[in-house]
C-alpha cells in the first residue's frame, strides 16, 4: 500500500499525513488555507482556541528533534491538545519493550494522534499501518523519505512572501540526496505547480535520476541560483564529510556556500529559506542567514500555523468518520 | 423565498435605540465587532450610521464552535480580525440572526481570548425564537417567526435582505 493510499479515507480526506507525494494539489492548498487562518492566534493575548479541547497528542520521537519537536508540541497545545513528549530512544525500546507494544500502551492511554519522527524511512508509515483504527499519524521526518510538515511550512512560506506558485524560479540548493527535507519539498511544489524547480549541489548528493521528478540539476551554484525567486540552502549533516562524499566543510562552503555576493545572482527580491538547524559558515553565510532576504525564523513561526492546520483537519476527519 | 422587511428601516431604527442605549451607559467610545459573515455585513450599516471611524472587528467563530466533535473543521477561510486593543473597551457584538444562542456563546469565548472588554452588548438585526442557551440581544431589528423545518439567511452584502428556505423535514 502506498503512503497516498493509507492517508486519506473513503472520502478522500486526511485521516494521517506521511508523505506529500500523491496527495492532490486542492488537499495542499486546504492545508494551506488553513494555515493562514491559524497564523493570526500566535498574535493574541491567549494563544489557543478550544478546538482539540480534551484530545491527546502524542509525540513520538526515536530520533532527537529540538525544533520540529517543539512547535509540534505548541502547535497542540494552541489547539488546546494535551500533548505527551515521548523520547522514545531514552526509555522503553532501551528497556527491551518492541514498537508494537510501546504503541499498544499508548493506545490504552487513549491517545488520538501520534507525530512521529524516525531515523529509519517508512517508520510512520509502518506505525499508521499497525495503530488502532481511531488513532492518526502524522509524520514527523523519517530517515531519508518525507517531512511533509516541513514542506507545506516551506510552501506557506513561499505563499505569504510569492503569492503564485506557477510563476516561480525555485533553487533547492544542497545534500539533495540525503535530505527528506529537499524531497518533501520538491514534491509540494511540483504538486502546487512551480514550472521552475531546480536541486543544485555536487554530484555526489544528488540522487540519480532526479530529474523524473521534473526538477534541473546544476552542479554550479552561481548558475543554479541564477534569477531565482526563492533560494532553500539545506543543512549539510557532519557526517558527509566523514563518509567521503565530500572533502571538508570549508571545501563545500567554496563550492556551495551562500554567500551575500553570490547571492546577487538571485532576484533581487528573492527569499532564502533553511530548515534549520543552520551550520553557519558551511551550507550558508551569517551575513545571508540574518540578513534582509533571510525568512528563516518566519518559516520556524510558521510552522507552528502549518502543524495546527493539519493537526485539526485530520482529527475533524476523525470525527465526523465516527459520526457518519 | 425573499421577505418583505424594509432593512434600511430596521438599520435606521436599531442605530438610534443603540445610540441612546450606549448614551444611556456613557459609553462615548465603542467598538463594533461583526460575526462573520452576514453579522458583519450589519455592523459595516451600524458603522456608518453611528458615524464610528474606528475600523470593525470581524469574528470567524469556526474555531470555538461546539460542533468540532461531530462536524470537524469548518471550510471558511477569512481569519478573525480585531484590529484594536479589547482590553477595558466597550464592545457592541453584531450579528444577523440569534437563533439558538450557541454563535454568541462562541464569539464571547473568542473574544475573551483577545483581551477583557469593559462590557459587551448584543445587537442582532432579527431574533428568531429557538434559544438553548440563556443569551439576549440588547437591541433587535425584528423578531422572525419560522416554522419546524424553516431556515432564516441574510443575503448581501450589497443590497441586505433575508431569505427563508425550507428543509423537507
Amino acid at each position: 500500500m502506498s503512503a497516498a493510499d493509507i492517508q486519506l479515507d473513503a472520502q478522500g480526506r486526511l485521516r494521517h499525513f506521511i508523505a506529500i507525494e500523491g496527495l492532490p494539489r486542492a488537499l495542499l492548498t486546504q492545508i494551506l488555507d488553513n494555515a493562514e487562518r491559524f497564523a493570526p492566534v500566535g498574535d493574541r493575548a491567549v494563544k489557543k482556541v478550544p478546538l482539540l479541547r480534551g484530545r491527546t497528542v502524542a509525540n513520538l520521537f526515536f530520533e532527537p528533534s529540538t525544533r520540529t519537536r517543539t512547535t509540534f508540541d505548541l502547535a497542540a497545545k494552541r489547539l488546546s491538545a494535551d500533548v505527551l513528549n515521548l523520547n522514545i530512544e531514552a526509555s522503553s525500546t532501551k528497556k527491551g519493550e518492541s514498537l508494537a507494544d510501546t504503541l499498544r500502551n499508548l493506545e490504552a492511554m487513549q491517545c488520538d494522534m501520534f507525530v512521529v519522527r524516525h531515523q529509519v524511512s517508512g517508520a510512520a508509515h509502518f506505525i499508521a499501518q499497525q495503530v488502532a483504527p481511531h488513532i492518526s499519524v502524522i509524520n514527523g521526518g523519517d530517515g531519508r523519505h518525507e517531512h511533509p510538515t516541513q514542506g507545506m511550512l516551506d510552501a506557506f512560506t513561499i505563499r505569504r512572501h510569492k503569492q503564485d506558485f506557477t510563476r516561480l524560479s525555485i533553487a533547492i540548493v544542497g545534500d539533495v540526496a540525503h535530505s527528506r527535507v529537499a524531497r518533501s519539498n520538491i514534491q509540494a511544489l511540483k504538486t502546487l505547480g512551480v514550472p521552475d524547480l531546480r536541486v543544485v549541489g555536487p554530484k555526489t548528493l544528488i540522487p540519480p535520476q532526479i530529474e523524473a521528478q521534473g526538477v534541473q540539476v546544476f552542479d554550479d551554484l552561481d548558475e543554479g541560483i541564477r534569477d531565482c525567486d526563492v533560494v532553500i540552502t539545506l543543512r549539510l549533516q557532519q557526517e558527509r564529510m566523514q563518509s567521503a562524499l565530500l572533502p571538508s566543510a570549508n571545501e563545500y562552503f567554496r563550492e556551495y556556500g551562500l554567500t551575500a555576493e553570490r547571492l546577487r545572482l538571485a532576484k533581487p527580491d528573492a527569499i532564502v529559506m533553511h530548515p534549520g538547524p543552520i551550520n553557519r559558515g558551511v551550507e550558508i553565510d551569517s551575513a545571508v542567514a540574518d540578513g534582509v532576504q533571510s525568512v528563516i525564523l518566519q518559516q520556524v513561526t510558521y510552522g507552528i500555523a502549518v502543524r495546527m492546520a493539519v493537526m485539526a483537519m485530520i482529527l475533524g476527519n476523525q470525527a465526523l468518520a465516527g459520526a457518519a | 423565498m425573499s421577505t418583505q422587511f424594509d432593512i434600511d428601516a430596521l438599520l435606521n431604527t436599531m442605530a438610534a435605540q443603540l445610540r441612546e442605549r450606549l448614551d444611556h451607559a456613557g459609553i462615548s467610545n465603542p467598538a463594533l465587532v461583526g460575526i462573520r459573515t452576514g453579522g458583519v455585513w450589519v455592523a459595516e450599516r451600524l458603522r456608518g450610521l453611528l458615524g464610528l471611524d474606528e475600523a470593525l472587528g470581524e469574528l470567524n467563530i469556526a474555531f470555538y464552535r461546539d460542533d468540532f466533535s461531530r462536524i470537524g473543521i469548518h471550510p471558511t477561510v477569512e481569519p478573525s480580525v480585531l484590529p484594536f486593543d479589547v482590553d477595558g473597551r466597550d464592545l457592541v457584538l453584531v450579528d444577523d440572526i440569534l437563533y439558538t444562542g450557541r454563535t454568541v456563546r462562541a464569539a464571547m469565548n473568542e473574544i475573551f481570548d483577545y483581551g477583557r472588554p469593559r462590557s459587551i452588548q448584543l445587537v442582532v438585526l432579527f431574533d428568531r425564537s429557538g434559544r438553548e442557551l440563556p443569551i439576549e440581544a440588547q437591541v433587535v431589528g425584528a423578531h422572525l417567526s419560522l416554522r419546524a423545518g424553516e431556515h432564516a439567511k441574510l443575503a448581501g452584502p450589497s443590497s441586505l435582505h433575508l431569505e427563508i428556505h425550507r428543509t423537507r423535514a
